[in-house]
């Protein structure tokens, strides 16, 4: 019994309650800290830094409410922007209405957000809700679809795709916060963000949580056990709109603009690669992917036009090899750490990494070279990639890479098999099965 | 009145003749694989797209031939080397491959063809007037584009009722596992569905590509309403596809002409709404502003009330 999961939602296994209680409160102490401190972190102390801290914390709450449907309760939804997006357009309209008098001090403007993404959720959630598995994923789209364009018709709630805007610094104050600074608004994201998580933490483990899963897995026992599948469904879909919602609320007070692309598929598409990526039904792996995919959204699009391409890439690697995400990775290796064979693992990952590495160069540089001349014919043919300069006009660039692909695939395909047994004597040893 | 009413049954038939070629393959590859194909959509855009790249060296009508061709031979390697490796993840797992693809392919198409719209005008050879109606020239390629997918329907109907790939193609669409007992390579039907259905999609890119915008987008715009067109037509039913995209064709490009609004129906009733009502703004949108919400709002109705659809044998 000593094999448990990194995810603190499966860390109540039964005979260590007392000292799991101890490592939950440790982990969620550990969170608070790394909260606090993060913002001065040198290299995140900046304004950007902070900036991006605030829109990790924002797509962490709407990432784990994305997880509650698809990972806990497993409902495939293409359109849980919807309740993202009216919870923020609800915070937004509150947020005018301080400006324009209410005496509501503008940390409270998330709960209008929640309340929102609630409101909405349960009108849509009781008719959606009645059928699981591919039905649900196509209303769920057609929902998103039909929000979208009811946004972009009604200019006076939604302002379109202008948007509406407010002001998060004008209204009464609570503690002499004024929100004229990203550090405030990160820490006011911060504070929400760990509510949400706790309580969304908290939910999986009430008994209405445990039945979501038990929904995702067999419908038909729970039903058999006297459960309404449907009613467990709308549950979970009911607090899952209300999270969203909350991350919309987040959302109007970190940029002060709502516009109909808050609701827009773009989003909901991006809150599936984000738990996807992450790790589908993991608690951590939700916020993981969170964090990783809005660091590719902010500072990949700095380096590369091509950003999306790779991130699409990504996503594509992740679902035909590792469909457990990166915590499923993560977890397949935390059994092994102890054993004695972790060391010649590692050896055979570093000697598969530089064929990987030759050949991601190889793809980098054909994908470079191509998208900057469809895409931006005017800079010309001549092209900078990592301070080597390139002459796209001439075929020695573009023979290079493709060397460079192919026999970075050929040598990688050659380590493979050392990898495979490294990890078949690693899981051996550990006693799990599995494959990389 | 009767010229508005003639064009727009014209253009609506037009459109949801686009729409069943489209819809056609997609609810085959749908019923047999239980797959929601999100990348059926960018299996048009490439077609549009190879079409005019083959159209410029090679001309048209070789390009109509070969394009289809090409996108069918893509599909069908996609469902071989892609699709049939999630599949053991179970439909999600499916699902997203397919979403993760579709979104793979517009970001390809930016990277050869570039971010804005081509210019993918009515090649010389098909760009005259095939009748004038009411004094306005009707061009010939929408009239090619109908004989097209009339044929296609034709070729589907009977391919479907006559060979014998097409009885294990049907039978496969209720019971792919009794027909896999048999001894069918159900699996190289998949190839085949998807490689047709592909090809299919990509023969309605190249006509379709000349009438909407040819530009990286436009997968993801046409994408839903084809989810549309299979759920209201009913899964796996070619006629039901057939009657769906006729339906929604109409209707959009019949709302798209309407100038009304609720104010005025209301008004004609003598009902009048102040304009600081809190439903007057949503009163007062015309049903040419709402026509895009349309499908939508047929395809929720549709699978809370009806969700075998018109013509369908089953449940989606």
């Amino acid at each position: 019994m000593n094999r448990r999961s990194g995810a603190p939602a499966a860390a109540s296994a039964p005979g260590g309650a007392a000292t799991d209680t101890v490592r939950r409160y440790r982990s969620w102490a550990a969170a608070v800290i790394l909260l606090l401190i993060l913002p001065h972190v040198p290299g995140l102390d900046s304004s950007f830094g902070r900036s991006m801290l605030s829109q990790m914390g924002i797509a962490a709450v709407f990432a784990l409410s994305y997880n509650l449907l698809l990972g806990q309760t497993g409902l495939l939804s293409f359109g849980h922007a919807v309740y993202f997006g009216l919870g923020a357009y609800a915070a937004i309209h509150l947020m005018r209405a301080i400006n324009g008098g209410l005496p509501l001090p503008m940390p409270f403007v998330p709960l209008a957000g929640a309340a929102g993404g609630l409101a909405v959720g349960l009108v849509f959630g009781a008719v959606t809700t009645r059928r699981a598995g591919v039905v649900f994923a196509l209303i769920s789209l057609g929902v998103g679809e039909l929000v979208f364009a009811a946004m972009r018709m009604l200019q006076g709630f939604s302002g379109g795709e202008e948007g509406i805007t407010a002001d998060r610094s004008h209204g009464p104050r609570l503690f002499g916060l004024d929100f004229t600074s990203q550090l405030q608004v990160y820490y006011l994201i911060a504070f929400w963000a760990l509510v949400a998580a706790a309580l969304m933490h908290f939910f999986m483990r009430t008994p209405v949580g445990r039945m979501c899963n038990a929904v995702r897995d067999n419908p038909e026992r729970a039903e058999f056990i006297g459960y309404s599948a449907q009613r467990v469904r709308f549950t979970a879909f009911a607090v899952a709109a209300m999270f969203a919602g909350l991350a919309g609320g987040l959302h109007a007070i970190n940029y002060e603009i709502v516009a109909a692309e808050a609701v827009g598929a773009a989003r909901s598409g991006t809150v599936l690669l984000m738990v996807y990526i992450g790790g589908v039904s993991n608690f951590i792996g939700a916020i993981l992917g969170a964090i990783t995919i809005t660091w590719l959204q902010v500072s990949l699009s700095d380096y590369t036009a091509a950003w999306q391409l790779y991130l699409g890439l990504f996503f594509m690697a992740i679902v035909l090899f590792a469909p457990g995400g990166l915590a499923g990775l993560i977890m397949m290796h935390a059994p092994l750490l102890r054993t004695a064979a972790f060391p010649g693992l590692l050896r055979a990952y570093a000697v598969a990494l530089a064929p990987a590495v030759v050949m991601l160069a190889g793809a980098i540089m054909l994908l470079e070279i191509n998208y900057r001349l469809s895409t931006q014919p005017e800079a010309g043919a001549r092209i900078t990639l990592l301070h080597v300069s390139l002459d796209a006009a001439s075929p020695w660039p573009w023979l290079v890479a493709a060397l460079l692909l192919g026999a970075g695939f050929l040598a990688f395909r050659r380590t493979w098999p050392g990898v495979t047994a490294a990890w078949q004597r690693a899981t051996d040893e550990a006693g799990t099965g599995g494959t990389p | 009145m009767l010229e508005l009413v003639t064009f727009s049954l014209l253009n609506g038939v037009v459109y949801g003749l686009l729409l069943f070629m489209l819809s056609s393959g997609l609810t085959l590859i749908w019923s047999m694989m239980g797959v929601l194909n999100f990348a059926h959509a960018s299996m048009f855009m490439l077609g549009a797209y190879f079409s005019y790249q083959l159209g410029r060296t090679i001309g048209f009508w070789p390009a109509l031939v070969i394009a289809p061709l090409l996108v069918g031979a893509v599909g069908g390697a996609i469902e071989r080397f892609g699709l049939r490796h999630v599949h053991r993840q179970g439909h999600v797992g499916e699902i997203l491959f397919t979403f993760g693809l579709a979104y793979l392919i517009a970001e390809v198409v930016i990277m050869v063809w570039g971010r804005n719209p081509i210019e993918n005008r009515v090649p010389a050879t098909i760009d005259f007037p095939a009748f004038v109606l009411f004094g306005t020239r009707y061009p010939f390629y929408k009239v090619l584009m109908m004989a097209i997918s009339v044929g296609m329907f034709v070729f589907l109907y009977l391919a479907f009722k006559r060979t014998r790939v097409g009885l294990v193609i049907q039978a496969a669409l209720t019971h792919p596992q009794m027909v896999s007992a048999l001894g069918h390579d159900v699996p190289r039907v998949f190839v085949l569905v998807f490689a047709v259905g592909s090809a299919l999609a990509a023969l309605a890119g190249v006509i379709g590509g000349f009438a909407l915008l040819t530009e990286p987008n436009m997968a993801a715009a046409l994408g839903p309403i084809v989810f549309v067109v299979v759920v209201v037509g009913g899964l796996g039913s070619i006629p039901g596809a057939l009657v769906a995209s006729m339906l929604i064709g109409i209707v959009q490009t019949f709302a798209v002409a309407l100038d009304y609004s609720l104010l005025d129906l209301l008004r004609t009733l003598g009902v009048s709404l102040a304009r600081s009502s809190p439903f007057y703004e949503v009163c007062a949108i015309k049903v040419a502003q709402a026509a895009p919400i349309i499908p939508y709002l047929l395809l929720v109705l549709m699978l809370i009330l009806r969700p075998k659809g018109l013509m369908g044998t089953r449940e989606t």
